[in-house]
């Protein structure tokens, strides 16, 4: 059942990561991306991260996937003016030889990885809030206090520079 | 026995979930139409019958759902087909989903096991509410646009941009509660507010987080569309706004989302400030010690209740009995003597319930006379079942579960309502006091709550 699992999510989410960025409509590749959130979201139910799957589903494609579609329709861009998108046989060279060399990359960074390090399948349950919210609460606020404030620092810096900008551009 | 019970209990909690939601949309449908109708000082609706049975219109459910699945199904030629078709479903899918974390009863104890009252036992509890509900503004958002209707892309435009402001100040008004509650699991939160406060207070959300309940309770009017938050549609400006488009089935599953919403809002609220499935300072296990006198007592009340029922319905029908009478003017004769027959029905059961299944030895068969008898001419296997039926130990922690589940459905049926006595009382907003009030009133004050609340809780340790 996992592993059926496993593979429907795995599918869905490459799938919609495909349709994002071959889908000529706008609309279509912003819903192909909330499909593809929502199936990492799975994927990380299936790894006993509940709150991390929640928090994708909530974060991702309940809030900033909503504002790039409405963002979307605000611009309402007629079907003529999307333009022609022509793949050039040097563009397909280039991403070619691009996609093979970070394919070598992640194989030589990956396989050397001893996998018989890992817990086998079904052994080793992890412990019992394991993901839960009280847990990662206490690894965010704990362990990992002073990252996480430089994070949310750089965030609200982020949102006063787009406040920012977004006046000059009114006024 | 256990095996059934359990197989009983897994299936049965998302059947009894689903069955519960979808029927209580005619009921939510009906209770608008009546109760708009008494307020604006009319009948409502009173026509439609099926054989002289009216049900208080009622019935004219029946007669709108037959029209709603004959109806034509128009997919206009300029849609977006797709999408078109997928809106309604996401609408409804992501109402029913909601409805899986919401627990209506405390877990059932049936020996060793213990059967949580939920769809889905969630670690992640009101959260996934949240994130669930975070997706609803997809069906608005794929109808309105795909519509390719300018009232519909306006509509749309308006219920997603109000949807987003709303969805914020509603997260951050449930912090509190958790502050309060200490976790975010649904069951948890409902079996914390069945403590007292000061000893005689039930430590309901309400009662210790009541600006977070009148900010919740604005941001669900807000989310679920209603009056004074109904922009997304207006006759005068945008016609019905995002389904402007839609026709029979579809439009009906758009209809029937808004009031599942409702119902899911209610239940939020009911489970999270009105204490759930709790019974005001009947704690289960108290609850469950003293089933001996309270299943009698709600029979007995269930008696008058009917009883009464009788009474007006007597006179009703004695009032409309005239010489050529349609067939409607029957409807009180046959509905005043199935109230009688209820009323009686639930008389025996108040006595029946004395004895049965607290005490598990009690006398049941010989209770009803001649029951001793009848049994006895059973052939052995059958009546074993039946008495093995008639004597399982379960049957107090069922009847805890259904007394506490009706203490739930009350306060959701109230919740609900109040939802129908808003919309049909106040005005609505203009859009630009509604984004005014939502980013300007709302946050803040959620905000503040939160702040409040934190250090109270930080200096209380």
């Amino acid at each position: 059942m996992e592993t059926f699992l496993f593979f429907l999510f795995a599918l869905m989410a490459v799938a919609g990561g495909v349709l994002t960025i071959s889908r000529r409509n706008p609309l279509a590749g912003a819903i192909s991306l909330v499909v593809t959130f929502l199936a990492v979201a799975g994927l990380y139910g299936l790894l006993q991260a509940p709150f991390v799957a929640v928090m994708q589903v909530l974060v991702y494609a309940g809030a900033i996937m909503v504002l790039v579609v409405f963002v979307i329709m605000l611009l309402n861009m007629p079907e003529e003016d999307l333009g022609q998108e022509r793949i050039s046989r040097g563009r397909l060279a280039v991403g070619l030889v691009v996609g093979v060399v970070l394919l070598t990359l992640f194989a030589v960074t990956w396989l050397p990885l001893d996998l018989s390090a890992l817990p086998a399948a079904g052994q080793a349950d992890p412990p019992r809030d394991f993901g839960s919210i009280r847990a990662v609460g206490a690894l965010l606020f704990r362990s990992y206090l002073y990252p996480f404030e430089i994070v949310s620092i750089l965030l609200l810096v982020a949102m006063i520079g787009a406040v920012l900008l977004a006046k000059r551009h009114l006024d | 026995m256990e095996v059934i019970s359990s197989l009983i209990l897994v299936i049965g909690r998302p059947a009894l979930m689903w069955f519960l939601l979808l029927n209580l949309i005619p009921l939510m449908i009906w209770l608008e139409r009546k109760g708009s109708a008494y307020i604006q000082d009319r009948i409502g609706p009173n026509r439609a019958h099926i054989g002289g049975l009216r049900l208080a219109g009622m019935v004219h459910n029946v007669a709108d759902v037959v029209k709603l699945f004959t109806k034509e199904d128009i997919v206009p030629s300029h849609v977006s087909r797709g999408y078109y078709i997928a809106a309604p479903f996401v609408a409804m899918t992501v109402a029913l989903m909601t409805y899986a974390v919401i627990p209506f009863a405390d877990a059932v104890v049936i020996g060793k096991k213990s059967f949580p009252m939920q769809a889905a036992n969630l670690s992640v509890g009101f959260l996934y509410i949240l994130a669930i509900a975070s997706l609803g503004v997809y069906a608005v958002v794929l109808s309105g646009w795909a519509s390719n209707n300018k009232y519909g892309l306006l509509g749309g435009l308006r219920s997603s941009a109000q949807l987003i402001s709303y969805e914020v100040s509603m997260g951050l008004s449930l912090i509190g509660l958790v502050m309060a509650f200490q976790t975010v699991e649904l069951n948890d939160i409902v079996r914390g507010q069945g403590e007292l406060l000061f000893g005689f207070l039930p430590k309901w959300g309400i009662v210790i987080q009541p600006l977070a309940f009148v900010l919740y309770l604005t941001c669900a009017f807000a989310e679920t569309n209603r009056n004074p938050f109904d922009l997304p549609e207006g006759e005068s400006e945008i016609v019905a706004g995002y389904h402007v488009e839609y026709s029979s089935m579809k439009f009906a599953l758009f209809f029937m989302a808004e009031y599942v919403n409702i119902l899911v809002q209610g239940a939020i609220v009911t489970t999270l400030f009105l204490g759930g499935w709790q019974v005001p300072w009947l704690p289960t296990a108290v609850l469950k010690r003293h089933l001996d006198v309270v299943l009698p007592l709600l029979a007995m009340g269930t008696t008058v209740i009917l009883c009464l029922s009788f009474v007006i319905l007597r006179r009703y029908d004695l009032a409309n009995r005239t010489r050529w009478q349609d067939a409607r003017r029957r409807e009180g004769l046959w509905l005043s003597r199935l109230s009688l027959a209820g009323a009686l029905a639930f008389l025996i059961l108040s006595t029946v319930f004395v004895k049965w299944p607290v005490d598990s030895k009690g006398g049941w068969p010989s209770l009803v006379v001649g029951m001793d008898r009848a049994l006895h001419l059973l052939p052995g296997g059958v009546r074993g079942a039946i008495e093995q039926l008639l004597y399982w130990k379960g049957w107090g922690g069922v009847f805890t579960a259904l007394v506490q589940f009706s203490a739930f459905v009350t306060k959701l049926l109230l919740v609900a309502w109040l939802f129908i006595w808003v919309r049909w009382t106040l005005p609505r907003f203009r859009y630009d006091q509604l984004m005014k009030l939502g980013w300007q009133v709302m946050l803040p004050l959620a905000l503040a709550n939160l702040v409040v609340t934190g250090v109270v809780y930080f200096v209380q340790g």
